[in-house]
């Protein structure tokens, strides 16, 4: 309980917060650049989408005569429900007051949240393509959640908890191991990831086709300030998958102390990784076209049962080892 | 196999019917035959024509002293004929070809709108090009309306068009456009869906409706040239060659070999951009976005020679009546031949990624299918008519200069889908870059002091037919010239009349995210029939 009561730990907390906000433009801009390049041009600038973010949130937000209130408040719950989601997510250092009081279940929650709001906000005004988007938003995130849960179970019974500190922290003691069950965990994971983040092949963040989108129809109606929190919003959904993946399977580099130069260390190895992970996301959004929509079901099925699996795997071959 | 001599069987078959056709000459809209015909014959002469299996391809109407003149132009085996017949102005009724024709569906609603014609046994009897511009009695295009307009002021939005209900559970409405995210043109998409199959679409155009047949009417040759330039920018060369080969042919002037090479040259250039433009957005819109820029860069590319060559990008009003405004010379041929090997070079390993792609397949093979039979009865050419097997191409089955000296082969598909539309406009880049180099070599043997363009003396009241195959497929303008040598009348029928209806019927089966696809692979252009 001293780390729950510890003033210096939860401004660390805090500061992990912010530079979760911060940094999260950031990576959405390296995953486009990365893209650029591999289509043999130049790409905007990585601090484009902090250009476009101010620009909005400058603009004047215009809302369509037909909008409830949750039309407007919809922005701010699905931003701040996002924020405290990654919030739980170690960042730097392993152990943080705030991932001491929420688990992954809680995480998963939050995250769920955020898109019951962002789907209602979709239908809210009551034009087809919101209805559209959210219905496939919908029919995505049914498959997409028990998929995630299933693979982070595998984990979290392999280390007796369902914290992420102490999942992290038993992957470090457990040191490099090549288990079959974090394996598939992992595929699962990056399955899920490309799924829930809406990227290609599941949902195209580039398009201006209204009929084909899923994220962007839903958000479609929003201007100024709300369309700045919702594409915010949605670049920290993705550096918080980013941060999943990486900081679960390979935590290597994460501080242990709280201390400036494992700080340090850790901000350095996140950077690396998240590079890193950006450009095999890029690399796999080059090579692939996006599926048809009632593909999807198939491929978050896989992903459900290769989650199935690692727990299986868990079970029978590494259960009592 | 001789050309034209189907024709004595389908009089033969007409007069079986005890249609008269009384008649006929053909030297007035060479290289078509014009048959005159009774009015009350008009429904049968179609009948006879389908039976005949005779595709339909256009009507336009025309006002001379207070008669109302319709045209139709028949095709069968490349060769063409043109039934007219004559009507009162004041309220001229004429039997419908749309209940044998679905092909003449919309061309007759347009007419209904513009002259007042109204068709007999129409099915379909809403407004079409006519938003809410005009009075409901308003004709337009009839001769006593100004070309300045009423004066009606703003014209108020075209929202209560009845759109067929429908109904059942789960059965929605996604009303899309006219205002589009992507920089496209003004149209608008009715899809009735139950949940993402598509059930139906409907699509309502005409918001680019621009006059071109009535702003063309007092026109000087020059003029009307640059007028169809402008009837589709992505068809610029193709429309204008349109307009002024129907002008040459009014005038019965015969422009140099060199002009009719150049314009060959040109209007091939404009099909390979916009080949290749659409491979990468059909890619694009499937998500792959890879291939968008890929085919970006070579048009862009494509794009600036041809500025170099002509000055212009789209190569606009380049093409005028008697000829062609640039010369093609030794330093210009070598920069084109260097060009296409350039291209044959680039698009090479592209296209092989594209059809080697697993993933684009599984998007591309089988979405979007048009049946051979459903392309037949849409009379659909160009692309879209050569991936559902209809094989209509004017420069191989009605040869122009320079065609008609070249060899060349016609890409042919079956497979009606995306994936087909996609392969022909692939192997057409492959065709057009050997004619060219045809055409050059041709032009090399050129003298370099014969002249690209011929004076034009308008021969009064004549009348032509320009019949051009543009990338989009056939272009058919008619022109007729008044007592004072200026356009009367001007009609340009893009193939986008036809390839708009099989739109419709290619998406059914799909679902509502593969629409932006289904489009792009057909690719019509708004602005070229809207008019």
């Amino acid at each position: 309980m001293a780390d729950l009561l510890n003033p210096v730990d939860w401004l660390l907390a805090l500061l992990q917060v912010l530079l979760f906000a911060l940094a999260a433009p950031l990576l959405a801009a390296w995953v486009k650049r990365i893209k650029s390049r591999l289509q043999n041009r130049r790409g905007p600038s990585l601090l484009q989408p902090y250009r476009d973010l101010r620009k909005l949130f400058r603009k004047e937000a215009r809302v369509a005569n037909s909008a409830s209130p949750l039309f407007r408040a919809a922005p701010y719950v699905v931003f701040s429900a996002t924020l405290i989601a990654a919030s739980t997510v170690p960042l730097l250092a392993v152990h943080l007051p705030t991932a001491i009081l929420a688990d992954v279940i809680v995480l998963v929650g939050f995250l769920a949240l955020a898109r019951f709001f962002l789907a209602l906000a979709g239908m809210d005004v009551g034009s087809a393509f919101g209805g559209m988007g959210a219905s496939r938003e919908m029919l995505i995130s049914a498959l997409a959640e028990p998929a995630m849960l299933m693979a982070i179970f595998t984990l979290t019974m392999s280390a007796h908890s369902t914290n992420l500190s102490s999942v992290i922290q038993h992957v470090l003691d457990s040191g490099l191991l090549l288990r079959p069950s974090f394996l598939f965990a992992l595929l699962a994971l990056l399955l899920v990831a490309v799924a829930e983040t809406g990227r290609i092949p599941i949902d195209n963040p580039a398009t201006h086709l209204e009929l084909t989108m899923v994220h962007e129809a839903m958000i479609l109606e929003y201007s100024g300030r709300h369309l700045a929190l919702m594409e915010w919003a949605a670049q920290i959904k993705l550096l918080l998958y980013g941060v999943l993946i990486s900081n679960i399977f390979l935590p290597w580099g994460m501080a242990q102390q709280l201390e400036p130069l494992p700080l340090l260390i850790g901000l350095a190895a996140i950077a690396g990784k998240l590079m890193l992970l950006g450009v095999v996301l890029a690399v796999s959004e080059t090579l692939v076209a996006k599926m048809r929509l009632f593909r999807v079901p198939a491929y978050l099925n896989l992903a459900f049962l290769l989650g199935l699996l690692g727990m299986l795997s868990h079970v029978i071959l590494e259960v009592g080892v | 196999m001789n050309r034209f001599d189907w024709l004595s069987e389908y009089l033969a078959r007409l007069e079986d019917e005890h249609v008269v056709v009384p008649s006929g000459n053909t030297q007035s809209l060479a290289p078509a035959h014009l048959l005159i015909i009774d009015p009350e014959d008009w429904a049968k002469v179609a009948v006879v024509a389908k039976q005949m299996g005779l595709r339909w391809a256009a009507i336009w109407g025309d006002e001379q002293d207070h008669d109302i003149v319709l045209t139709v132009v028949l095709v069968y085996q490349g060769d063409y004929i043109a039934l007219r017949t004559a009507m009162t102005g004041d309220h001229p009724v004429i039997a419908s070809h749309t209940p044998v024709y679905a092909a003449a569906d919309r061309m007759e609603r347009h007419l209904a709108d513009m002259l007042g014609v109204q068709f007999d046994g129409h099915p379909d009897p809403r407004r079409w090009t006519r938003h809410r511009a005009w009075e409901a009695d308003e004709y337009p295009l009839r001769a006593h309306f100004p070309a300045a307009g009423q004066g009606n002021g703003l014209t108020p939005a075209d929202s209560d068009y009845p759109f067929p209900p429908i109904q059942g559970s789960g059965v929605y409405e996604i009303p899309v456009g006219p205002v589009h995210a992507g920089i496209i043109e003004p149209g608008h998409f009715r899809f009735q869906a139950a949940g993402e199959p598509i059930l139906r679409l409907e699509e309502r155009l005409g918001y680019v409706h621009k006059g071109i047949e009535k702003r063309a009417i007092g026109r000087d040759a020059e003029g009307l040239a640059r007028l169809a330039a402008r009837i589709s920018g992505d068809s610029t060369v193709a429309h204008s060659w349109a307009a002024c080969q129907a002008l040459e042919r009014a005038c019965h002037v015969k422009i140099p070999a060199k002009a009719s090479l150049i314009r060959g040259l040109l209007c091939e250039r404009e099909r390979v951009a916009n080949h290749l433009g659409d491979i990468g957005a059909i890619c694009n819109d499937v998500g792959f976005a890879f291939a968008q820029m890929q085919c970006q860069a070579l048009r862009e590319q494509w794009l600036r020679h041809s500025l170099t060559l002509t000055g212009h990008r789209l190569m606009m009003d380049v093409v005028l009546p008697g000829g062609v405004r640039v010369d093609i010379d030794q330093a210009g041929r070598e920069l084109l031949r260097a060009e296409h090997v350039w291209l044959r070079e680039q698009i090479g390993p592209l296209f092989d990624i594209l059809n080697d792609h697993p993933s684009l397949e599984d998007r591309l093979l089988s979405s979007g299918y048009l049946s051979p039979a459903s392309a037949a009865e849409l009379g659909v050419s160009g692309y879209v008519g050569k991936a559902s097997g209809q094989a209509v191409d004017l420069r191989k089955d009605s040869p122009y200069a320079p065609y008609s000296r070249l060899s060349f082969s016609v890409a042919l598909s079956e497979a009606g889908d995306v994936a087909a539309r996609m392969a022909i406009r692939q192997q057409e880049i492959y065709s057009s870059l050997e004619l060219m180099n045809e055409m050059l070599d041709i032009l090399e043997n050129t003298a370099e002091s014969e002249p690209t363009q011929v004076k034009l003396a308008p021969i009064l009241g004549a009348e032509g037919l320009g019949l051009i195959d543009g990338w989009r497929g056939e272009i058919i303008s008619h022109v007729r010239l008044d007592d004072k040598g200026r356009i009367a009348h001007f009609f340009a029928r893009d193939p986008s009349w036809f390839s708009w209806p099989a739109l419709e019927r290619i998406v059914l089966g799909n679902i509502v995210p593969d629409f932006p696809v289904c489009n792009k692979s057909v690719n019509a252009s708004y602005s070229g029939q809207d008019l």
